[in-house]
């Protein structure tokens, strides 16, 4: 029930991109169709159920204050904490590119349709932001921060879906000159923030 | 030292070239300090810090890494200078470390740091790329800056924690806009200011 908990809130109330704006740089360069935002949204759904659970076992065991006393015990006053970005930002980038290369060989036809979003997702602060947050949040399990990755993926694959189809429409409203392409596109998401916020202060269970 | 195109790398993103408003770079990180004055602007400061010497750092090793694993390197000197930015942070600033949390870990996947270190430090040497750096750097700032500004000065009625409007304000009925405090306003204050940029600078407005 936790679990259930945790992952409706990482899609609707702590969405990645309503509520913290991460992963918006490719957020607004890829929402202008439905079809391309889908692909790059499952790409990043799979990141995070890939890499959040690989770094929340670093963290644990690696990382954190104490945590190497599995090694050896005089080992329980070390600290390595400070390591952590380029630790998870290296995760990040070794398994985009192990993905990368086990969907080329498994499934050409997925990989053809995700094509140059696979590589890109190496710098989508989505993924080192939901590594952080695991961080910050200390979940008592590597099964609740995998759900917490689901979660935090689905999330922010349902924004660019939508934000895409609204896009889509809006190619044929007259928009004031300035404000066509990103200016209003910055403006939809807000309302679109604005509407998700909507979800705040449900509580299941 | 301040020839033609230095001074264009450091006075050009601005405005006519702002990564913020123009590049669309590094959105992610930005907007969710803007609540208030004093995060952004040490936000603004730490990404200055990062930009210039990553900058100057990769153009010195221009030559030297080999065009496969130009990434992987970049990422490795951000990632070491965004560590000793936030151990700083954490020494001498605690509250505002705070706030910040997460947001300045995440400097690191700043489309402006890899967009400015793959379009410009690659191809120019040291001098002009710790200006471009700055420049970029500033640019940042300034709209954090502004953004910043607008919603704590209509969000909760402060400029840098004092406050600014009058206690008879609020005696004959003004009320602070909780609104501009969420997260979503940070997006539609950027949208306006776009449009007035935009409306400004005609030649950048798109079909």
């Amino acid at each position: 029930m936790e679990e259930l908990n945790l992952f409706i809130k990482s899609i609707f109330i702590d969405n990645m991109i309503f509520a913290y704006f991460l992963g918006m740089c490719s957020f607004l360069a890829v929402s202008k169709n439905v079809k391309t935002a889908l692909g790059l949204g499952i790409a990043v759904t799979f990141m995070l159920v890939v890499t959040v659970p690989i770094n929340y076992m670093l963290n644990k065991y690696v990382l954190q204050e104490g945590a190497l006393t599995w090694l050896s015990p005089s080992l329980a006053g070390v600290d390595l904490s400070f390591l952590g970005l380029i630790l998870f930002i290296a995760v990040i980038a070794s398994a985009t590119q192990l993905v990368e290369m086990a969907v080329e060989k498994f499934s050409p036809s997925l990989y053809a349709s995700l094509g140059i979003f696979l590589p890109l997702i190496a710098v989508n602060c989505a993924i080192l932001g939901a590594a952080l947050f695991m961080q910050q949040r200390d979940f008592s399990s590597a099964w609740t921060a995998t759900v917490y990755g689901a979660g935090s993926g689905i999330g922010w694959l349902l924004a660019i879906v939508g934000i895409a189809a609204i896009r889509e429409k809006i190619a044929y409203s007259d928009i004031p000159k300035p404000l066509r392409g990103v200016g209003i596109a910055f403006i939809i998401t807000g309302l679109m923030g604005i509407a998700f916020m909507s979800f705040l202060g449900i509580r299941l269970g | 030292m301040l020839s033609k195109k230095n001074k264009e790398a450091l006075f050009n993103p601005l405005s006519k070239d702002n990564p913020i408003l123009v590049q669309i770079l590094g959105i992610c990180s930005s907007l969710a300090v803007t609540a208030s004055l004093e995060p952004a602007i040490v936000m603004g400061i730490s990404v200055i810090a990062v930009l210039a010497f990553s900058n100057v750092i990769i153009s010195f090793l221009r030559k030297t890494v080999p065009t496969n694993i130009r990434i992987i390197v970049q990422l490795v000197v951000i990632a070491a200078l965004v560590i000793i930015v936030q151990q700083i942070l954490v020494a001498y600033n605690y509250d505002v470390s705070k706030k910040l949390s997460v947001f300045i870990g995440l400097i690191i996947t700043n489309c402006i740091i890899m967009g400015r270190l793959e379009a410009f430090a690659m191809h120019n040497s040291p001098w002009p790329s710790f200006l471009d750096g700055v420049g970029n750097g500033l640019g940042y700032t300034i709209i954090l800056v502004i953004v910043a500004f607008f919603r704590e000065l209509l969000g909760s009625g402060t400029l840098f924690g004092f406050k600014v409007i009058p206690q008879w304000c609020y005696d004959h009925g003004y009320m602070d806009n909780g609104l501009m405090i969420l997260p979503p306003m940070a997006l539609i204050t950027l949208g306006c200011i776009i449009w007035y940029h935009r409306a400004h600078n005609k030649e950048l407005q798109e079909n």
